[in-house]
């Protein structure tokens, strides 16, 4: 299903838990896929007494990640023109996070209808994870 | 960085939908719909991160025969020679701060993409308590096989002179 500029407002928003109790398994998946295997995400005597954080913690880009389900499940698949994010708060194991998006504004560009968003990830309490805008293509 | 070859997989883009949590049927093989917009796998939009397993480089990734920095026996393996040297991009150091997509085109299974990387600009930033933030960025051109730009990205590394707290 792909959202249409019909049938959407300024102020709009969608939301999603896009994780319940990250577990650390699936931070390992995510650094299997990605290739990223810094030990900070998944190895706990390197992260604690090397490293000097209390825990692991999940990769940035599995939040963003996460994240960008919610987004492409709202607009639609092959949607997206820009995703784009700060980083405000470490995930930990255990997170259960909830993304929403926010549409800000609505427009022509090039005689196509885009939304604009604003985005925003936060854990169960409140705290924000992940602060960023998000813009896609829509069809009439 | 650069990457002369990141096939896009279906085995790769199923393994990163699932590591997400995405259970689009977009991104699988037995689910797809070659009669959707796209006619083929699309890959999730942060995808392109997986280029790294096609870094000859790529600085996190444990290299056959030769020692990685995590635990082992102890909770590093490095020597203490090496610990030093290399600290800065890896103990308490490099955090990705922001990240950034520009899409022009889809990624589909069967695309082979190439990837170069050109570093931005830095900058300082004092910290909330206290010692530098050292922000960089990269940015990241993908192109697909045809030379088309199909993403631009840009990555904000911050490196800090201690391990960042946890913000709670």
């Amino acid at each position: 299903m792909t959202l249409k500029i019909s049938t959407i407002k300024i102020g709009d928003t969608y939301s999603e838990k896009v994780c319940s109790n990250l577990s650390r398994t699936q931070i390992v998946q995510y650094a299997g896929a990605s290739g990223d295997f810094n030990p900070v995400h998944h190895d706990q005597p390197y992260t604690e007494h090397i490293a000097g954080y209390p825990s692991v913690f999940a990769h940035g880009m599995l939040t963003m990640g996460m994240t960008g389900k919610m987004l492409t499940n709202y607009v639609g698949d092959g949607r997206l023109t820009n995703f784009g994010v700060r980083f405000t708060a470490q995930v930990f194991p255990g997170a259960t996070l909830t993304a929403t998006a926010t549409v800000t504004n609505i427009r022509q560009e090039n005689s196509e209808g885009i939304v604009d968003m604003d985005v925003s990830t936060v854990d169960d309490n409140g705290v924000e994870v992940i602060n960023g805008k998000a813009s896609a293509r829509l069809d009439p | 960085m650069a990457v002369k070859q990141f096939p896009i997989e279906a085995g790769h883009v199923m393994a990163f939908a699932r590591a997400i949590g995405d259970s689009n049927p977009a991104y699988y093989a037995d689910t797809y719909s070659s009669e959707s917009e796209a006619g083929a796998i699309i890959a999730p939009p942060t995808f392109v991160e997986a280029s790294s397993h096609f870094d000859p480089d790529y600085f996190l990734r444990p290299k056959i025969g030769e020692d990685w920095f995590g635990s082992g026996e102890t909770p590093t393996s490095r020597k203490p020679s090496e610990k030093k040297e290399k600290a800065s991009r890896t103990s308490g150091g490099g955090l990705h701060a922001e990240q950034r997509y520009v899409y022009h085109k889809s990624v589909e299974v069967g695309d082979v993409l190439s990837a170069t990387k050109k570093l931005g600009k830095t900058w300082v930033k004092q910290g909330r308590r206290g010692g530098k933030l050292n922000f960089s960025e990269a940015v990241t051109e993908y192109r697909n096989q045809n030379g088309e730009l199909v993403i631009t990205a840009t990555m904000v590394g911050v490196s800090t002179e201690r391990a960042a707290t946890v913000k709670e």
